[in-house]
């Protein structure tokens, strides 16, 4: 791995109405609008017009709190990302994707299919259920803790893996010779053994086109984080100093190596929660008004950035190598993420900070990783 | 004055993994490419079908411990190809069989609602049951079910299922920014149910999708299935028999309804079907015939006869006479993951025996004579005028055609059988609802 600068990864969340809490009051969209697919789709296609690597939608199987200000209610993640693939060409799309309650086997081939769909874009962001809604609303075991839950949510993206390449990329044969569709020596049963579960396969889907859709991990927890060190492409944390986050990410990267991963594959990118407008002094009237119409939590990680685009691109150029990279939260959207899109952008792709020329078409290639190779596969 | 002619229900059936697909000619493409859903599902939105339709299997066959290797292999996930799909059709309803057993009613229900969202009100969901312990395997529940357990299960389910789609009032979202609240005061109500099978509590997190309920379809035509579909289905994928065993079934099933309070028009009974169109009545049959020919290959007709035989019969030739060893009843486990289990082995070789012993018939001949005879040859015209007939006389309100090639299966009867049904007055020239719910006539969710 050569120490030119690699170009930064640049992801947008597409939640709602955007990150901030009363981003609903503002945004164009009415609330049920932010429950169809054309919102979803036009965002991303924003998304996309900028030349970012990815949207991500999150994903949780328990109601937001009622807090009264603030959005309740979300559709499936997966399901969101896979109805806008054909609608966008370029953009990667990782749905978050829960392993508590949720069956390994159905996780798979749907993040699979996600990647048939978008001919390659697909990825998935691990996560675990720690509430006692979500354990209420399946009635089949009761809250664990959390190191529990993520071993066995490593365990859940080890399988996945695994079924992804129960399939060799040439099982199907179609040979009308002796009239065999599929090599039955290609197909694999994985027979895997999970914490109280097993799963014998193979996948009923073929191999996805990237081999494996990029594995998304938030490091927010000792435990996220050795998960992600186990088994992330991408790792997601929030650091508020640059010192910090170079820190952070060398702990993550060398906890990859010690897993026996190559670190250089694992990028770590940072939360940057961005208000953006013409001049400071009005970036700060838009934050009042949204402040107080419901206020943000107190304690929010993360960088926040409220001021103007050219300031916001000497703040992400002063942070070129101590992440790979951030995940936006535009605070309205789409009023933010197109600021950033006609405002910071260009700024960066001048500075020679992002990828010139032409997306690769891949999600994988985005992030500089080689189609994965096949576990089974006979050399 | 006349009666409006009754309108013809059609939906389409993506090619499967069995042997009905034919894989080995030329004009097959992919089974997994999105390419090909995407050329299926338009053909049939232009078509004027009521719906696309998605078998399930939830492991991949296999035959004598072996994964089985001569028919189509590999499909994708169901829900996330028909999001998918709602993005390149605008009318057509989104069906998928999704097991009542390997999913839990929460994320089902919560996975059929966003999908009723994402397609504007085109969600459909066939329950089926299935849970044997081969498939079981792949999944945390693993284990059998008692087959008597299936469709009380399956009930509990539906109940559970059609609790969180209720769970938000259709106006919890109405009125505009500046109302106090994202959900209006009493938009989301908890729901709760505890039953032998599930013991499950809270909010969904969909609002009220567009159809409230996606539609419901149930397979199966046992009684305990009728039973279940006149309870909670809106839609009977039945086998097909014909006629006269249509009418008997069609009679028998809406016959039911009243028992549930609902009337004879809110179940639509639309069994499978294959066909074959041709210029002339004798090249319809010719094409047939040589459709079954590649369905049934000699090697698929002796697996054929080794599930029923249940030993192994690799030793025969496929163009020769039935095998003169005695079949293995006990040994029904030879091919699992396959839908159907022949109940009396003895007598059907019996049959067979006779059969093939009358007509001259090799193993080839036979499994082609007995299983693979297409539902509908003929002309265009004959097709159409079949098809409306059944119909007409209440042998069922319209079929789920399956298709034997991917994905062009449907070119033929989309460009040569619709426009004759169009011109019979008995399919929409053009979508006239705004949901699935309301081009099928169905009522509105109780």
């Amino acid at each position: 791995m050569s120490d030119a600068p690699q170009p930064l990864r640049i992801g947008a969340a597409i939640d709602g109405a955007g990150a901030h809490p009363a981003a609903w009051r503002v945004a164009r969209a009415e609330p049920a609008e932010l429950f169809t697919a054309g919102h979803y789709a036009e965002l991303a296609r924003e998304a996309e017009r900028g030349a970012l690597d990815f949207v991500t939608l999150d994903d949780s199987l328990a109601l937001q709190d009622d807090t009264g200000q603030t959005v309740r209610g979300r559709l499936d993640a997966l399901l969101t990302l896979t109805r806008i693939a054909p609608e966008t060409t370029t953009v990667g799309l990782v749905p978050t994707v829960t392993t508590t309650h949720t069956e390994p086997f159905h996780v798979s081939k749907a993040v699979a299919t996600l990647d048939h769909v978008s001919l390659g874009r697909a990825g998935w962001r691990v996560q675990v259920s720690t509430t006692e809604a979500e354990s209420r609303h399946f009635g089949r075991r009761p809250v664990a803790e959390r190191p529990r839950l993520w071993t066995e949510a490593a365990a859940v993206a080890d399988v996945v893996g695994r079924l992804w390449d129960s399939w060799e990329d040439d099982a199907e044969i179609r040979d009308t010779a002796t009239g065999r569709f599929v090599d039955t020596d290609r197909l694999h049963y994985v027979d895997f053994s999970g914490p109280g579960w097993s799963v014998r396969g193979p996948s009923i889907t073929p191999r996805p086109p990237q081999g494996h859709p990029l594995v998304v991990v938030r490091a927010d927890s000792e435990e996220a984080e050795s998960a992600a060190a186990a088994v992330a492409d991408v790792v997601l944390v929030a650091p508020t100093e640059h010192g910090a986050a170079t820190a952070l990410r060398a702990r993550i990267r060398a906890a990859a190596e010690r897993a026996g991963r190559d670190p250089a594959h694992v990028s770590v990118l940072a939360d940057l929660r961005v208000l953006l407008a013409e001049d400071t002094a009005t970036a700060f009237n838009r934050r009042d008004r949204l402040d107080s119409l419901a206020a943000p939590p107190v304690r929010e990680a993360g960088l926040r950035f409220t001021g103007t685009p050219h300031d916001l691109a000497a703040r992400i150029l002063d942070w070129t190598g101590a992440v790979d990279g951030f995940t936006l939260y535009p605070a309205v959207l789409p009023d933010d993420l197109s600021a950033f899109v006609d405002g910071v952008v260009p700024l960066l792709r001048q500075a020679g900070a992002l990828r010139p020329g032409s997306p690769t078409a891949t999600l994988r290639g985005r992030f500089g990783l080689p189609r994965a190779g096949n576990r089974y596969a006979r050399a | 004055m006349t009666t409006p002619r009754k309108q013809i229900r059609l939906a389409a059936h993506f090619p499967g993994v069995n042997n009905t697909t034919v894989w080995s000619d030329p004009a097959s493409r992919s089974q997994i490419d999105f390419s090909s859903f995407v050329h299926l599902a338009r053909t049939a939105e232009r078509g004027g079908f009521d719906f696309f339709f998605l078998a399930e299997g939830l492991r991949l066959r296999e035959h004598q411990g072996r994964i089985h290797d001569l028919d189509v292999v590999g499909r994708p996930d169901t829900l996330a190809v028909l999001a998918g799909l709602a993005a390149v059709t605008r009318h057509l309803g989104l069906a998928g069989t999704l097991s009542a057993t390997y999913n839990e009613p929460y994320e089902l229900a919560r996975q059929l609602a966003s999908l009723d969202h994402l397609s504007d009100g085109r969600a459909a969901w066939n329950v089926v049951t299935t849970s044997d312990a081969f498939t079981g395997e792949n999944f945390r529940r693993g284990g059998y079910l008692d087959h008597a357990d299936r469709y009380e299960r399956a009930a509990a389910f539906v109940r559970a299922a059609r609790g969180w789609w209720d769970s938000w009032s259709a106006d919890a979202l109405a009125g505009g920014r500046d109302r106090p609240t994202f959900v209006n005061e009493g938009g989301v109500r908890r729901f709760a149910q505890t039953d032998r099978f599930f013991a499950v509590e809270g909010e969904s997190t969909v609002p009220r999708s567009p159809q409230g309920h996606p539609v419901v379809i149930q397979a199966g035509d046992s009684v305990q299935g009728r039973d279940f579909a006149a309870a909670n289905a809106d839609v009977i994928f039945s086998r097909h028999g014909g006629l006269e065993q249509g009418r008997d079934f069609y009679a028998d099933v809406k016959g039911r309804l009243g028992g549930y309070g609902r009337s004879p028009e809110d179940l639509l009974i639309m069994p499978a079907a294959t066909f074959v169109v041709a210029g002339t009545a004798a090249e319809a049959e010719e094409r047939a015939r040589h459709i079954r020919y590649q369905q049934v290959s000699g090697q698929t007709a002796i697996r054929s006869l080794e599930q029923v035989w249940g030993r192994d019969l690799s030793a025969y030739d496929p163009d020769g006479p039935l095998p003169d060893v005695e079949p293995d009843p006990g040994n029904t486990a030879i091919s699992q993951g396959r839908a159907g289990r022949v109940k009396d082995p003895l007598a059907q070789v019996r049959a067979w025996r006779e059969l093939a012993e009358a007509k001259k018939l090799s193993i080839r001949d036979l499994v082609v004579e007995t299983t693979a005879r297409q539902t509908f040859v003929g002309t265009p015209d004959g097709v159409a005028a079949q098809l409306d007939e059944h119909v007409q006389t209440k042998a069922c309100d319209g079929f789920v055609l399956v298709p034997h090639l991917t994905p062009g299966g449907l070119d033929d009867f989309v460009d040569l059988v619709v426009p004759l049904l169009r011109e019979r007055g008995v399919l929409r020239t053009e979508y006239t609802g705004a949901t699935l719910r309301e081009n099928l006539g169905l009522p509105a969710p109780r």
